[in-house]
């Protein structure tokens, strides 16, 4: 095991300033948040050494700002923080509930959702969620701030669309509309302390008799990465969620699904079961958004 | 005896003794020990299941910096003969188990190991042993094992028990029968049969604490091991037959356990630490991590069933009859004896024949775990005697009452019962407020009665009473599920003095007699027998100087209310003399008051249990909530009820869990897959709801307040009463365990 340095920058650029200069010694640097994958990931196998950059420091990092068309968590904010904010919950409950299935409490108090979506497990809950949500990734990087899609992001088991230089600085979300709500659930064979065997996060957005006008469908934990269902969504939209509708919604995800078997359960266990989900998250979705 | 007696503090539920260190972080686990100059031991283990070691050298890693000691079997005696208490076993075998000889057996398997000034050294100089193996194929499914064609784990290992001499090896380690009556008449008397074929994967004990010992080896070879264990005595005895010691060399410390469940009453790490230490010279500490748990200790044997019952329309059972496989991994010993003798034992049966298995498989070698082998065998017959109550359209407590063992009965194991309470529980079961609710639509609701025999065995027993007429019991048997209090509760009955007066400690092996294993459900039962009579001791000994005092004969003084009075019609104008008075005098009635006993404890009593479990089948994705579940089981008389509904929620979460999530998964190459409690999943807390428990008390006539052993029976009953409340919810039957939610969804979807 190689030696580890800690280091806590205050502002952006010092942190980009480190990062970039590990790459060009060609040093290997790692951002840190919470650090509940990280510093898990370190003790079982992954200890060669590096310098651990830690965001918790930067303001940006830690802003929490509610906008008049959208909002935007920074990255460093730990999921019990985040589940303290009436404000929050109302808007994005089922992003917030997504964050809430992860890790006991005290892990909660850790814990990051831009975190849980760099750790780019294809069982991540949060994004699903952020991607029914539209959300967007705030990248810092040398030159300058970039955005990219949650659905972008994350580009196979465990790895993102980060280069060495860069971190996510925080994540942007839409304000939701009138009539608009979120859901996500998951599915696993305790009632906590587990990881998704799968997954599904949906928003939509009703007309005022009911109608679905909107909807984002993504599902987890059944392909290598979390996925939006666009054939999922378009069986929603233009229905007052119906039986049929939901059955349509719930084959799509099945069919979008590309699960593997393993431990967690079997391949084709997984693909019924994000249908269910979906269906069911759509619901909870809906009466929230009628409610 | 004992029966509607009057107690003081019997049955009462004062605070543990020993609770303020254990929820303040205070008292010791065993891996709490720090000594000065400790080196880190660690252990080189398989990466295969099946392999022939062609050769291990370890000079590399002796000789980097900071390395002390490294071992190989080698470095171990040659033991035969048997070793252990309840877990007793070839000595030889559990030599190979510490640390594999020629082949290694199970992936995860001891090869060699390693003292180092840190844990990072030693795991580099882990890395360092070099080991050439000749991988062989691996025999992982019980019933591929048992075929002639299987590859062997042991070519000198011949059946035990045939008919006739085996004439070939098999992994058939031995067999075992059981019959009563005539079959074919029995079942020829039958207006209906069900029969059944039933699978349960490997199941870990679970507990929370993993292994760990400290050991220290002075320069005349004298070695002090402190270690979490149930029974401190018995790791001595196997230490001692491992390592060629004299038993007078070694001393054993027990710390604080955080469960054991049966599985800390085999030693693994212990006598690896002590030969460390001995080369190092210095202590040696060893702590197993989780992953090292599960693949190298536990569990208990999966097994595939067979059980068929035969009965009249009445539900009188006629005949039944079982056939029994029990993996017992890497070496011989799983625990289908106690399985095939509790399969049948609630019921009253004439006609009956089981054959049980013994399997080698190159699975972790199994321990004991809870009422070993009951759970399984159980399971089996708890189904099919709900799939006859159905058939039958008979309440499915009804059918158990019906024929239901009762005192005087001849037990289908041999002997005949004594006082036992099953009916007892059965009728509870049937009045119980759970039992009587309605049913929620979309739930299910399942019913289960089991046996455990429960033992005796050896136990010590002191008491010292202080200068002030407190006392300090000293006995022999670690303290996992709140023996402490219900020792001092029953000291406490037998002397008339306060239960806050008594302190009791858990003696080293040089500080008490020799005792077995906190195991078998006897703590409480055995250990507090001894207890008991050395109270008693101190009785006979505070009336004699009482009658030294008044100038009196020692038959004219009683004990009454923790005090010696004169007896009815002795004409003496004294005061009473408290154990207080007593002991503030002893200095000049003949010195301090010292009572004692040793026993090997007789008349166990039996307990048996009955479950009602209620629960919801999700039957869209097959998940299950259980909704409801009460624990009904004899015990005896309940000296603390705490500890006793402790033992009841307790069996029932660990039976629950079984009967639900757990399982050993295994890849191709027989390495287990879930290795950690993410993947191997005990139930949470919130997974289950309060479990109601029901005491029933039928008194053991043999032990002093009524005592029964409670521990292990809790776990034989919910496996069935899961698999039945499944049956109910769902219309499906599924015979194999776990009833994970993908096996349910896929039994409901195969069933539309």
């Amino acid at each position: 095991m190689g030696g580890y340095t800690y280091v806590a920058p205050a502002t952006v650029a010092d942190a980009l300033t480190i990062l970039s200069e590990h790459k060009n010694n060609g040093t290997r640097a790692q951002v840190l948040a919470g650090g509940t994958d990280l510093l898990v990931q370190m003790r079982s196998g992954d200890n060669a050494g590096r310098a651990i950059v830690d965001i918790k420091n930067i303001k940006e990092s830690n802003n929490l700002v509610f906008g008049e068309t959208e909002t935007f968590i920074g990255a460093a904010i730990s999921s019990a923080v985040l589940n303290e904010s009436e404000k929050l919950k109302e808007l994005f409950p089922g992003l917030l509930e997504a964050a809430d299935l992860i890790g006991s409490t005290q892990i909660q108090g850790r814990a990051t959702i831009a975190g849980n979506l760099c750790n780019a497990s294809p069982a991540g809950d949060t994004i699903p969620a952020l991607i029914a949500n539209s959300g967007v990734c705030v990248i810092s990087g040398p030159s300058g701030e970039r955005q990219m899609a949650v659905e972008e992001f994350v580009t196979g088991v465990g790895t993102n669309a980060l280069s060495s230089e860069e971190f996510v600085l925080g994540l942007r979300l839409p304000n939701p509309a009138l009539r608009t709500s979120d859901a996500y659930l998951r599915f696993i064979p305790r009632t906590e302390m587990d990881i998704a065997v799968a997954g599904a996060g949906v928003s939509l957005s009703l007309s005022e008799d009911g109608t679905c006008i909107a909807a984002r469908v993504a599902i987890g934990a059944v392909a290598p990465t979390a996925l939006l269902v666009e054939d999922a969504a378009e069986a929603i939209v233009g229905s007052k969620l119906d039986e049929g509708a939901l059955s349509k919604a719930s084959e799509a995800c099945s069919g979008a699904a590309s699960p593997i078997s393993d431990k967690r359960g079997t391949a084709e266990y997984r693909r019924k079961v994000v249908g269910v989900l979906c269906k069911r998250a759509a619901v909870i979705a809906r009466d929230r958004a009628l409610s | 005896m004992a029966e509607a007696v009057d107690y003081k503090i019997i049955g009462e539920r004062p605070v543990r003794p020993d609770g303020v260190d254990k929820v303040t972080g205070r008292a010791q686990y065993g891996a709490d020990l720090s000594l000065p100059n400790t080196l880190i031991g660690s252990v080189l283990r398989s990466p295969h299941a099946h392999a022939r070691i062609k050769s291990i050298d370890v000079t590399a890693a002796l000789s980097m910096q900071g390395v002390y000691a490294a071992i190989t079997s080698e470095d171990f005696a040659s033991p035969d003969g048997e070793v252990g208490g309840e877990a007793a076993g070839s000595a030889s075998d559990l030599a190979k188990n510490v640390m594999a000889t020629d082949k290694v057996l199970y992936h995860g398997h001891a090869v060699a190991a390693i003292a180092a000034s840190t844990k990072e050294i030693a795991d580099l100089a882990l890395d360092a042993i070099v080991v050439e193996y000749d991988v062989l194929e691996p025999v992982l499914d019980i019933d591929e094992a048992m075929k002639d064609t299987a590859p062997l784990l042991d070519p000198d290992c011949y059946t035990q028990n045939l008919p006739e001499k085996a004439e070939k090896p098999s992994n058939i380690a031995s067999v075992m029968q059981l019959s009563g009556g005539n079959l074919e008449e029995g079942f020829a008397a039958a207006d209906i049969i069900v029969e059944g074929e039933y699978n349960i994967p490997m199941a870990h004990q679970g507990y929370i604490e993993p292994h760990a010992c400290t050991a220290t080896v002075n320069e005349a070879g004298q070695a002090t091991v402190w270690c979490c264990t149930q029974g401190h005595f018995e790791f001595r005895s196997m230490t001692a037959a491992l390592l060629g010691m004299n038993i007078a060399d070694l001393k054993f410390i027990a710390s604080e356990i955080g469960g054991g469940f049966g599985g800390k009453t085999v030693v693994y790490l212990e006598p690896v630490a002590v030969l460390l230490s001995k080369i190092a010279g210095r202590p040696v500490k060893m702590t197993m991590s989780r992953e090292e748990v599960f693949r190298a200790t536990g569990p208990t044997s999966g097994t595939h069933c067979k059980v068929k019952v035969g009965a009249k329309k009445d539900g009188t059972l006629t005949a039944a009859s079982a056939w029994l496989a029990y993996e017992a991994g890497a070496f011989a010993g799983a625990p289908m004896g106690p399985g095939a003798m509790c399969i049948f034992a609630p019921y009253k049966l004439e006609n009956f024949f089981v054959e049980a298995f013994d399997v080698l498989v190159n699975k972790p070698k199994v321990a004991a775990y809870r009422a070993p082998g009951a759970p399984q065998s159980a399971h089996a017959m708890e189904i099919a005697l709900d799939d006859l109550a159905r058939e039958l359209e008979m309440d499915p407590i009804d059918l158990r009452l019906k024929n239901a063992v009762q005192e005087g009965d001849q037990a289908t194991y041999g002997p005949k019962f004594p006082r036992i309470g099953f009916k007892e529980c059965l009728e509870a079961a049937k009045n119980h407020p759970n039992y009587k609710t309605a049913l929620e639509e979309g739930t299910g609701r399942g019913v289960s009665a089991g046996f455990w025999f429960n033992v005796g065995m050896q136990s010590s027993a002191e008491v010292h009473v202080n200068e002030n007429g407190t006392v300090t019991l000293v006995e022999g048997n670690p303290d996992i599920g709140g023996s402490r209090a219900s020792m001092c509760i029953m000291a406490s009955e037998t002397l008339g003095i306060e239960y806050e007066s008594i302190r009791a400690m858990i003696g080293d092996t040089e500080s008490t007699g020799f005792s077995n294993v906190t195991g078998g459900s006897r703590t409480t039962f055995a250990t507090g027998m001894a207890v008991v009579q050395a109270c008693e001791d101190i009785i006979a000994q505070c009336k004699a100087r009482a009658a030294v005092t008044w100038g009196v004969d020692e038959d004219q003084v009683e004990w009454q209310d923790g005090q010696a009075i004169p007896a009815p019609g002795v004409n003496a104008d004294v005061k009473p003399l408290s154990l207080a008075d007593i002991a503030s005098q002893a200095h000049k009635t003949g010195g301090p008051l010292l009572g004692r006993a040793s026993l090997n404890a007789q008349g166990p009593g039996p307990s048996f249990a009955v479950n009602i479990c209620d629960l919801k089948v999700d039957q869209e994705t097959g998940k299950v909530d259980v909704t409801a579940f009460t624990a009904i089981q004899d015990a005896g008389k309940a000296i603390h009820p705490d500890y006793v509904e402790g033992q009841m929620q307790g069996g029932t979460s660990q039976g629950l869990g079984w009967a639900l999530n757990e399982e050993y998964i295994f890849d191709a190459n027989g390495v287990m897959e879930n290795a950690g409690f993410l993947d191997y999943r005990i139930p949470v807390a919130s997974d289950l709801p309060m479990i109601d428990c029901h005491i029933v008390e039928v008194p053991n006539p043999t032990h002093p307040f009524g005592v029964r052993g409670v521990g292990e029976t809790p776990i034989v009953t919910p496996l069935a009463a899961a698999a039945n409340a499944v049956r109910d919810a769902t219309g499906v039957r599924i015979n194999d365990l776990p009833l994970s939610p993908p096996k349910i969804l896929e039994a409901l979807d195969g069933n539309d």
